[in-house]
């Protein structure tokens, strides 16, 4: 076992799976000698040579096409987005070729691809950086969309994705790059890529998040629990595109209140897909409406107001506390 | 201070003349037999697209992109291909797919919308043809980049029209190859109308082919209706791209005689002279025609044996067509999106079924 950070936590990954794997290949911008803007390719070009691990030239969609006729080769390209709100540009490449390419076929072929890229708000950067634009994706069938929350999820999860025999959208929260580090196994392993996990046990509240939220939830979770005695119930999707209705079902019967936490904006995003699906399988266990915890419709803001726009722990307890009372 | 600008329209490479005249370097590999062959084959892709017009006007097939005009365009890029190559074309490009192996009653199907049109014969490889514009061109990048990367001795070819070289796909797709240099061919069919829009409005240089030289590969124009030439043109890039000498961007300059689809009428923006000539005195069968009339590999009889065999050809694949089985929907909608299907889709799929067996409308709603 090693610490690790998250950032080293995917580049190990990628080290593994290049090895394990001659058809693994990785490329973008920036990922070669380089290493990657945020370092997570750092040392692959070297060890893997310019033929596996390179740099791409500066355009989103070329980089998806390019991905999705290396998988109809057979190969498994890990395409890296260099920030998710550039993903517009390479839209149709990922929900319009890459996610359909098994349908259209008659699944002679099917598109093995992981795109990832660093999205999330709370470390001021430009327009463009920070969008959590996951929800689009959500309703894209034919992808998965994966969000780690941590070091551990994060190797295990990258690693099925490369794994797996369809797109799958890897998100890692820039936020959460480098602010945690963890025991994290030195050799290879698989999280599923559609199982939530409980990260914190309770019986009065069960609170749904992921991403960075899942720490704003735990820690608004601590606080309602120092505060007034009462224990929620955090859940990791980890994965939300499938959702893991069945976890979060059973956590329900059990607590009978729930909030959904999204750094998302509010409307048709994955908190309200979630809370859908609460309703046609659990209506009848709950005790009050299911509530969201988000920042409002409104675009993406400039740095110097994100904090006011992200939703914090205070917000996720005022969330909390009113879902125990409504 | 230096600067640049290209003006020059670059002469289209021509072979033969549109009286069948020899006026161009003739290639090696071709010869009569072969020539007749391009020419039966011509005659066969017209016959069909002229069936498929009237197959729709009779409500037997759907929406339909007619390749009307662009025969030698089709065939003489194709003609130039191994049947190993990797082929991304666009949805134009059945005159051209046939010839490579595509079975006929497929094209129909595809115009069908049945899903089976997806099923191009595996030992093929080629991709049904793309309806979005231009993403293609870069699927054939990565399948280049990676024959070059197995060291394999194939090509990929992208295949699309003068529409195609607007959208940014297309500038990411030469730009990649080129710097890559991957064995890649890029086939445009400057058919000179995207719908309605003329070329003219399409981009401002007078040729797409001039556009490699930006992206440092070499440009190749060709007069499109002139099969001889295409054929050689394309030989060329291919050949290059198997020598590991990069991609080709190939211009054959082609008029499409007919509307974009079936959907289209194409009185509303064509100048009627200009069509006219188009479809008579430059019209690519008539021109292989009279070359062969001249060499002596053409008469009435033979002509008329080539037709009866085409349309009994297309007579069969209409029937084949018509008799496919129906789509089985369930497998169609589930079968296809994901390696394993998500729990909410097996759940979608039971309620689906359900929802047939008991022939109303009841399984759905409650599915996961």
């Amino acid at each position: 076992m090693a610490q690790m950070t998250m950032i080293q936590a995917i580049n190990n990954a990628l080290d593994l799976e290049l090895g394990r794997d001659p058809n693994v290949l990785v490329f973008g911008e920036d990922v070669g000698k380089n290493g990657g803007v945020f370092r997570a390719t750092d040392g692959l070009q070297a060890k893997y040579g310019a033929e596996r691990v390179f740099d791409t030239p500066l355009a989103e969609s070329g980089i998806g096409g390019l991905a999705v006729g290396l998988a109809i080769q057979g190969f498994r390209p890990v395409a890296e987005i260099q920030f998710f709100g550039f993903v517009f540009e390479v839209m149709d490449q990922i929900a319009g070729q890459a996610s359909r390419l098994r349908y259209r076929t008659n699944s002679r072929f099917h598109c093995p691809v992981v795109f990832r890229s660093p999205f999330g708000g709370g470390v001021k950067t430009p327009e463009m950086h920070a969008d959590s634009l996951e929800g689009l994706f959500v309703q894209t069938p034919g992808v998965r969309v994966v969000i780690p929350s941590n070091p551990y999820d994060a190797k295990g999860l990258l690693i099925s994705a490369i794994r797996d025999n369809d797109p799958v959208i890897f998100l890692e929260h820039m936020k959460l790059y480098r602010s945690m580090r963890m025991e994290v196994p030195e050799e290879a392993y698989t999280v599923p890529l559609d199982q939530a996990k409980v990260v914190r046990e309770g019986k009065d509240l069960t609170v749904i998040a992921y991403g960075a939220m899942v720490h704003t939830a735990l820690r608004a979770a601590e606080e309602l629990a120092n505060s007034k005695g009462v224990q929620a119930e955090v859940i990791d999707l980890r994965t939300i595109n499938p959702i893991d209705i069945d976890t979060i079902v059973a956590s329900i019967k059990k607590t009978h209140r729930a909030v959904v936490v999204q750094e998302a904006q509010r409307q048709a995003g994955a908190a309200a897909e979630i809370i859908a699906q609460i309703n046609e399988h659990a209506i009848y266990h709950l005790e009050g409406p299911v509530l969201r915890v988000t920042p409002p419709d409104t675009v993406y803001p400039f740095a110097q107001i994100e904090d006011e726009w992200i939703p914090t722990p205070q917000r996720v307890l005022a969330g909390m506390n009113k879902a125990l009372t409504v | 201070m230096r600067t640049y600008s290209w003006e020059e329209e670059i002469p289209a490479h021509q072979v033969l003349a549109p009286d069948g005249s020899v006026v161009g370097e003739w290639p090696e590999s071709l010869d009569d037999e072969r020539l007749r062959s391009f020419y039966r084959w011509m005659v066969f892709a017209r016959r069909f697209d002229q069936r498929a017009l009237t197959l729709h006007r009779q409500g037997r097939l759907g929406t339909y992109a007619p390749f009307s005009g662009q025969e030698a365009a089709q065939i003489g890029s194709f003609a130039a291909l191994e049947k190993t190559d990797w082929v991304f074309p666009s949805y134009r490009e059945v005159a051209g797919m046939m010839y490579h192996g595509l079975p006929p009653e497929m094209a129909l199907l595809f115009s069908k919308g049945h899903p089976d049109a997806g099923k191009v014969p595996a030992e093929l490889n080629m991709l049904p043809g793309k309806i979005v514009i231009a993403a293609q061109i870069l699927h054939a990048v990565g399948a280049a980049w990676a024959c070059k990367q197995r060291g394999e001795d194939r090509v990929a070819s992208a295949f699309f029209g003068d529409g195609a070289t607007s959208q940014g796909d297309f500038h990411e797709a030469l730009n990649f190859a080129a710097v890559f240099r991957v064995p890649a061919v890029f086939f445009c069919q400057n058919n000179q109308f995207a719908i309605s829009v003329p070329v003219t409005r399409q981009m401002a240089t007078p040729t797409v082919a001039q556009k490699a030289v930006a992206y440092g590969i070499e440009g190749i124009r060709v007069d499109g209706n002139d099969v001889v030439a295409v054929y050689a043109a394309m030989c060329r890039a291919v050949a290059r791209a198997r020598a590991g000498g990069g991609p080709t961007l190939v211009e054959a300059v082609t008029y499409r005689q007919g509307p974009h689809t079936t959907a289209d009428d194409p009185r509303r923006y064509r100048d009627p002279q200009v069509h006219q000539t188009w479809v008579e005195a430059l019209d690519p069968i008539r021109r292989l025609r009279l070359c062969l009339e001249r060499r002596g590999a053409w008469d009435e009889a033979a002509e008329s044996a080539w037709i009866r065999e085409a349309d009994e050809r297309i007579a069969a694949a209409v029937e084949r067509a018509e008799s496919y089985p129906a789509p089985d929907a369930a497998e169609v909608l589930f079968g296809h999106v994901y390696a394993e299907p998500t729990p909410a889709l097996a759940a979608q799929r039971a309620g689906f079924l359900a929802e047939q067996a008991e022939g109303g409308a009841n399984g759905w709603p409650g599915a996961r």
